[in-house]
């Protein structure tokens, strides 16, 4: 199997869905003729004309809702956003518009709306561009979002986002463009709302999304030198959310660790962290316990980010204590 | 260059609209018409008013009463292709594009036979089926919508354009101003009409907005043509509105309009003070001089197409019309509490097509 970046892995889902479906359009600030502010359409604007691909000015709530005006109208555009932190200018639209209007027409009204683009701390830019708003989105029913960890998920959740018809959140990571992963050649389709148990193991079971995944796979290769058998559940997808695939981990291990960049207060996690015990109390042996990203905006300061973040230190240490407290 | 065009009230205007084709063309029964679509919209708010006040009706009533030429005359010149979306005063023109008073008044009522199944409310009407895309309650939210309505016909290449109406208050949040950069940077046929009844809640035009002449003049800063009318004549409203709907759709260029009206009653229902901040005088001024109703009745009684035999006959129907709807809504049972989680979700209300897993929704 060919190793593609993460970035190239989304790329071809947008080049494969826009040949695919002529009502597929993508637009974003600097899409088109600049190839992309962190080169995800390159080449798509030479490929399929401007009339496909389309340069935004920046008018993150303008734009937005000007999507989501044409996909009630039966389009299916792909917006980008430079970053998801600039969502906030244009939440109006985003929640009230797009979550909203199926609801309150009764039914009568979709928004096949996707909205894309990087949602991640630790690229040493500051508070404002460092934002991670997967869980205000889960929030609103209405809304799916989805978090991919690698270039094989990102293309399948993208495209199978792509051809929803509800409205649909993608938020991918910077820190993971470059990096390669096998993606088959063939076509395939990731459904939305399906975990992935990317490591298996029998002593503990950390519940991820996002690059958070990476970090906790690390976490458990180190872990498992010293004998502690770690198991990695990816989300993948937060809403809807295959809560299911959490549950029979669990079930099997006992001991659990939710490891999410969110900021500890109503996080993905805390949401998680609930239905694990309300629906298997009875298989804890530990309290569930969490590493987040420390509570206060994100600091600029380089080494000092890594440490706010969740990292594989912290990983490593909030596992080896679950499982001190469990032999104690 | 923009054109610059503000045209006052005067008799000279309305005979003008009167004489151009759009009018001139119009059968005495279509005439008659426009008067009992008017006539309709206000006893249909009117009866709504009361049902309000008995409690019947709750949460935000807002009452275009005073403003019907706008709706009644711009929506009258649309074609099949051309779509249209606005704010929270919303029943004219749910009416007007043909939605019945029974869905309408049930809507209002939150009952299940409601327009939306009882989920939206009086701000909240939609009928896509009529080109008619809501029905919003956020003060601006519907602009950059109407501008993606107008996107999408030109992408698919449908000979329509989309009119986006919205209040004298809007017209200073920051999204329609990236709405209307985008629509003249793009040629989007999209047509802005403000519904400028001098008032947002209880803050007069003159101390929420500065501008030169007229609000839709700040469309030149966009390199986008407007007008500014007199709106209380419906054929005035129908002439500006179809010169420029052609011109939109001829052009590929949007367009901002600005139709001057007033409304009798409150913000809303719930405003208590809507004779505080102006005078009981100013209501009544435009009530007797520029009333749409009365004003376009004139004009038909004048040109001898009614006289009051058959303007009563319009009035009763249109009265025993929204008493019915009100029975009808009345009578109508609330929605089921199952009913909160559908249309939420396209997929959950479509299980057999679903294509994702996992839970959609979360209890508590
Ligand atoms: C974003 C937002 N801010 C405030 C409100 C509350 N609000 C509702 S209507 C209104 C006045 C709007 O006036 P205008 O645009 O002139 O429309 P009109 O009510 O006169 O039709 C206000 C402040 C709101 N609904 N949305
Ligand atoms: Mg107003």
């Amino acid at each position: 199997m060919p190793e593609i970046t993460y970035r190239e892995a989304i790329k071809q889902a947008l080049s494969e869905e826009l040949e695919r479906d002529e009502q597929v359009v993508v637009m974003g600030e600097e899409v088109a003729q600049y190839n992309g502010a962190y080169k995800v359409t390159e080449g798509l604007f030479d490929k399929f004309g401007g009339k496909r691909i389309i340069d935004t000015p920046i008018s993150e709530a303008g734009f937005i809702g000007m999507g989501i005006g044409a996909s009630m109208l039966g389009m299916r555009p792909v917006m980008e956003l430079m970053f998801w932190s600039f969502s906030y200018v244009a939440f109006d639209q985003i929640v009230n518009n797009a979550a909203m209007v199926r609801y309150m027409s009764g039914g009568l009204i979709n928004v096949p709306i996707v909205i894309r683009g990087p949602a991640n701390g630790g690229t040493n830019v500051g508070a404002t561009h460092s934002h991670t708003p997967e869980n205000f989105i889960a929030y609103t029913p209405g809304l799916k979002v989805v978090c991919p960890s690698n270039a094989y998920d990102a293309k399948g959740l993208l495209k199978s986002a792509i051809r929803d018809n509800d409205p649909v959140y993608v938020m991918e990571n910077t820190l993971l463009y470059g990096q390669k992963w096998e993606v088959p050649e063939e076509e395939y389709l990731i459904p939305l709302g399906k975990a992935d148990v990317k490591r298996e193991g029998s002593d503990l079971t950390i519940v991820s999304h996002g690059r958070s995944v990476i970090t906790s796979l690390e976490a458990a290769e180190n872990l498992a030198k010293d004998g502690i058998d770690v198991e990695v559940v990816d989300l993948r997808s937060i809403r809807p959310l295959d809560i299911d695939t959490v549950l029979e981990s669990v079930r099997k291990t006992n001991r659990v660790l939710l490891v999410d960049e969110n900021k500890p207060f109503c996080a993905t996690s805390s949401q998680i962290s609930h239905m694990i015990q309300l629906e298997a109390f009875d298989y804890l042996d530990a309290p569930i316990q969490r590493v987040t990203s420390i509570d206060a905006p994100a600091i600029y300061s380089d080494p000092l980010e890594k440490e706010q973040l969740p990292n594989v230190a912290r990983v490593e240490k909030a596992v080896r204590s679950i499982l001190d407290q469990v032999s104690a | 260059m923009a054109t610059k065009k503000t045209t006052r009230s005067s008799s000279g205007l309305v005979e003008k609209a009167a004489k151009a084709k759009i009018n001139s063309s119009l059968s005495n029964e279509e005439k008659i018409k426009l008067l009992e679509d008017m006539i309709r919209v206000r006893r249909f708010e009117e009866r709504s008013l009361r049902s309000y006040q008995q409690g019947k009706i709750g949460g935000f009533l807002h009452l275009y009463i005073g403003q019907e030429s706008v709706a009644t005359g711009s929506l009258s010149v649309l074609g099949e292709n051309d779509h249209f979306i606005t704010a929270y005063r919303d029943h004219a023109h749910a009416l007007l594009c043909g939605m019945g008073m029974n869905e309408c008044m049930a809507e209002m009522y939150g009952k299940a036979t409601g327009c939306s199944r009882g989920k939206g409310g009086s701000m909240h009407f939609f009928a896509p089926d009529k080109n008619y895309w809501g029905g919003h309650g956020i003060v601006a939210g519907q602009t950059p919508l109407g501008l993606g309505l107008a996107y999408a016909l030109k992408y698919q290449e449908i000979d329509g354009c989309a009119i986006c109406y919205l209040g004298d208050g809007a017209v200073n949040q920051g999204v329609f101003h990236e709405s209307l950069n985008i629509a003249a940077l793009w040629d989007i046929p999209v047509i802005f009409i403000i519904e400028n009844n001098g008032y947002s809640m209880g803050t007069s035009e003159a101390r929420s907005s500065k501008f030169e002449d007229s609000l839709a003049k700040r469309a030149e800063g966009y390199d986008m043509k407007w007008e500014s009318v007199e709106a209380h004549h419906v054929y005035v409203v129908r002439e500006v509105t179809d010169r420029w709907v052609r011109y939109a759709k001829e052009n590929s260029k949007p367009v901002l309009l600005e139709m001057k009206t007033y409304r009798y009653r409150g913000h809303s229902v719930a405003d208590a003070n809507s004779e505080k901040y102006r005078t009981k005088e100013e209501i009544q001024r435009y009530q007797e001089t520029m009333d749409p109703i009365n004003v376009f009745r004139k004009t038909l009684t004048d040109e001898g197409i009614i006289d009051d035999e058959k303007v009563k006959e319009i009035e009763k129907n249109a009265k025993e019309e929204a008493n019915a709807a009100a029975k009808f809504a009345d009578e109508s049972d609330f929605p089921t509490v199952e009913s909160i989680t559908e249309d939420v979700y396209w997929e959950a209300d479509n299980p057999d097509e679903r294509k994702s897993e996992g839970r959609l929704f979360f209890h508590s």
